[in-house]
């Protein structure tokens, strides 16, 4: 593992000039993402926050070659490039699918399922911002219980965000981890794992969105630990089944200094109109699936 | 070495694919297509294709894999019918959008609700303007040579084929079909070469965001915007009628069978009486032809083979010594009236054919047409015509319409 971000890749595959917003996670997920990953990659990619990152024709920041397809169709894309690959016999390239939460909880379901039933040699990266914030900031499957939409806009979402890792699991995938931009050695080291990994691989992002999420562009790091610290988000990878906490989840596991999550939703702007049941109810989710992580971590 | 056997549609269209030594095949069952999936896969699996067959969990990905695998530059394969080619609708304007040259074949079939798995037309009608090349086939030997044929055009002009025919009619029935020797098929096929390289070297952003504007690239290049890139699409669409028909006659050297380019005729040298259609209906028709000679109707037949891009030259010079034009169609557009006979009329726009049209919508959903009842159809829009009936209504042949 390296110790510190002068021992990453030090080569830079954005340039400066994304169209991305303000203090988007996304830009340093995907930077320390492609760093790990190197040359040699190909990304394809719906329509989505990481469309608008990848600039506007003709131009485009990243030095990555990437394939943009139609929204419900990220993995069978990936599906095609690995074929089409194979085919060509150039099957060193390493493929990539990467969509939002809306591209994968919700529409993109089927094709992921599928591509991973079919044990297709691809990583699937999924950068969960928690709602549809490329067309506004709608919800998603993914919007967690208590924030306020641009369609939930009065009475804020009435349901949990769905346990998307777990459907993924299920499919008994060979590599599956979750990482967030704001612990940059714990995503790269579990890109760089994933990559010599065959099979479908499966990395979860956890992407901070200041106009979605409501709160000033500066806060993206402090936002994506306090996600970790309250839980909320974790830090771990199944490999062949095995689980494992990393990084500051797994200190926190050992230490037992898991935050409440009112520290993070009193620090977000989509959360202002949840009502003390709401905070409970989302403290009572938080803990139950922490205490079947703990479980496992154990087990 | 050629040689003939007895095979059914579905089958003509899996040798076709074959011997175009297709690299990656994706396709969903469904019926009529299904026996045409299960063929290719006998095909890879059996070690008679080297390709790879993927096996998707529906028709938007069985297109999408095409779609992705073709811009890496393998040559690809599918098929589908129906409410399949339905599910694949926005993947087939991405397609044609991003001039990848896929092949797919659509085995005609009614659409749903109510559910019917018999032949019309109404699918892949329905998808006539998705930038997509369309030919209709009328027995088993032109799907196995249109499917060659299709590669051909489609690498060349970077435009979809979409390789039309009839479920069950042809999909499903014997015939006996000529295989073409397959070292003169890969010299008839020059390998593929894609219009864009996905690599690290020279990294791309394929399919991006576009303003409705042209931008300056770094270099100081100003590059098209969205309107250019569908006018380039057109103009690939309309320029394909000279590959089309550059494609057929070179076929022809080589395999000694030439299926018409845009379109066949049947007896029209002196024929008063044109009787057109697309498919299996258009070979209907020549039987049709037959009878109406029979009985003293100097009738002949004319068959669209490719429908998009419309054969507008093709049919002016087809029709223009026809007193009247009857067509049989499988597909409507609700609400007005045939497709074809909407595009024949058009096409006929400031020319000197102003022959009567009459237009029947027939055969929906896998109801039998047979030849004498087109030929008696015929002799009554004649009767009509000559009472003086000239803007007819469309007909629907068969349907109990009181």
């Amino acid at each position: 593992m390296p110790e510190n971000l002068f021992k990453l890749n030090a080569k830079e595959y954005i340039l400066p000039g994304s169209r991305a917003c303000q203090g988007c996670g996304l830009s340093l997920a995907y930077r320390y993402m492609l760093k790990a990953l190197r040359e040699n990659t190909i990304v394809t990619l719906p329509a989505c926050c990481l469309c608008v990152l990848q600039g506007i024709y003709p131009s485009t920041p990243v030095m990555i070659p990437a394939l943009n397809n139609s929204f419900a169709s990220t993995a069978a894309s990936a599906s095609g490039i690995v074929a089409g690959l194979q085919a060509l016999n150039r099957s060193d390239t390493t493929v990539v699918a990467i969509a939002g939460d809306g591209g994968t909880f919700d529409m993109g379901i089927q094709s992921l399922s599928g591509a991973a039933e079919r044990e297709t040699d691809f990583i699937y990266v999924c950068y969960d911002n928690e709602g549809y914030m490329n067309t506004g900031t709608q919800r998603s499957s993914a919007t967690p219980l208590g924030a306020i939409t641009t369609t939930t806009p009065i009475l804020t979402k009435q349901q949990h965000k769905k346990d998307f890792i777990k459907i993924v699991e299920a499919h008994d995938i060979p590599y599956l981890a979750a990482v967030s931009p704001s612990y940059p050695i714990d995503l790269y080291e579990k890109f760089v794992k994933a990559k010599k990994i065959k099979g479908t691989r499966y990395i979860h992002m956890h992407i901070g969105c200041p106009p979605g999420w409501v709160y000033p562009p500066k806060d993206t790091v402090k936002m994506g630990r306090l996600a970790v610290e309250t839980g909320l988000a974790v830090l771990f990878e199944v490999e062949d089944g095995k689980f494992r906490f990393t990084g500051r989840s797994k200190t926190i596991a050992q230490k037992g200094n898991r935050l409440p999550v009112i520290n993070y939703v009193e620090k977000q702007g989509r959360f202002k109109k949840m009502n003390i049941e709401q905070l409970n109810q989302l403290q009572v989710w938080v803990d139950k699936k922490w205490d079947e992580y703990m479980r496992r971590a154990e087990g | 070495m050629s040689k003939v056997q007895i095979m059914t549609g579905n089958q003509a269209a899996a040798i076709g694919a074959m011997l175009s030594n297709v690299q990656v095949v994706a396709a969903y069952p469904i019926t009529p297509q299904s026996q045409l999936a299960e063929i290719m896969s006998q095909y890879i699996e059996g070690g008679k294709l080297r390709a790879e067959y993927v096996r998707v969990e529906s028709e938007h990905s069985a297109l999408t894999v095409c779609i992705s695998a073709s811009t890496v530059g393998a040559r690809v394969f599918t098929a589908t019918s129906a409410n399949g080619l339905l599910y694949m609708h926005e993947q087939l304007h991405w397609a044609a959008g991003a001039r990848l040259p896929i092949i797919m074949c659509c085995v005609n079939r009614g659409v749903g609700a109510p559910w019917t798995i018999f032949n019309d037309q109404q699918d892949s009608f329905s998808q006539r303007d998705t930038g997509w090349i369309q030919i209709y086939c009328r027995n088993n030997q032109e799907i196995l040579d249109t499917v060659i044929q299709a590669y051909r055009i489609a690498e060349k002009v970077y435009v979809p084929v979409m390789v039309c025919f009839d479920g069950f009619v042809l999909s499903h029935t014997m015939m006996p079909v000529e295989i073409p020797d397959a070292g003169k098929v890969r010299n008839f096929l020059p390998p593929y070469k894609p219009h864009t390289i996905l690599s690290s070297e020279d990294p791309r952003n394929i399919n991006p965001v576009l303003f409705p504007w042209r931008r300056e690239n770094s270099e100081g290049i100003l590059c098209d915007g969205y309107m250019e890139m569908r006018y380039k699409l057109q103009a690939a669409l309309e320029n394909a009628r000279e590959v089309i028909m550059e494609t057929d006659h070179a076929f022809h050297e080589v395999f000694g069978r030439k299926h018409g380019g845009m379109i066949w005729e049947y007896k029209t040298e002196d024929a008063e009486l044109i009787l057109t259609g697309m498919g299996s209906i258009a070979s209907e028709a020549t039987t049709a032809a037959d009878m109406l000679r029979a009985e003293g109707v100097k009738a002949g037949a004319v068959g669209i083979r490719v429908f998009r891009p419309f054969p507008k030259d093709d049919v002016r010079e087809a029709f223009k010594k026809a007193r009247a034009i009857i067509i049989f169609e499988k597909a409507i557009s609700y609400g007005y009236e045939g497709g074809l006979c909407s595009d024949l009329k058009s096409a006929f726009y400031g020319t000197d054919i102003k022959a009567p049209i009459h237009g029947y919508v027939a055969g929906l959903g896998g109801r039998d047409v047979k030849a004498r009842e087109l030929a008696e159809a015929a002799k009554a829009s004649l009767a009509d015509m000559k009472a003086g009936h000239i803007e007819k209504n469309t007909t629907w042949l068969n349907c109990h319409t009181g």
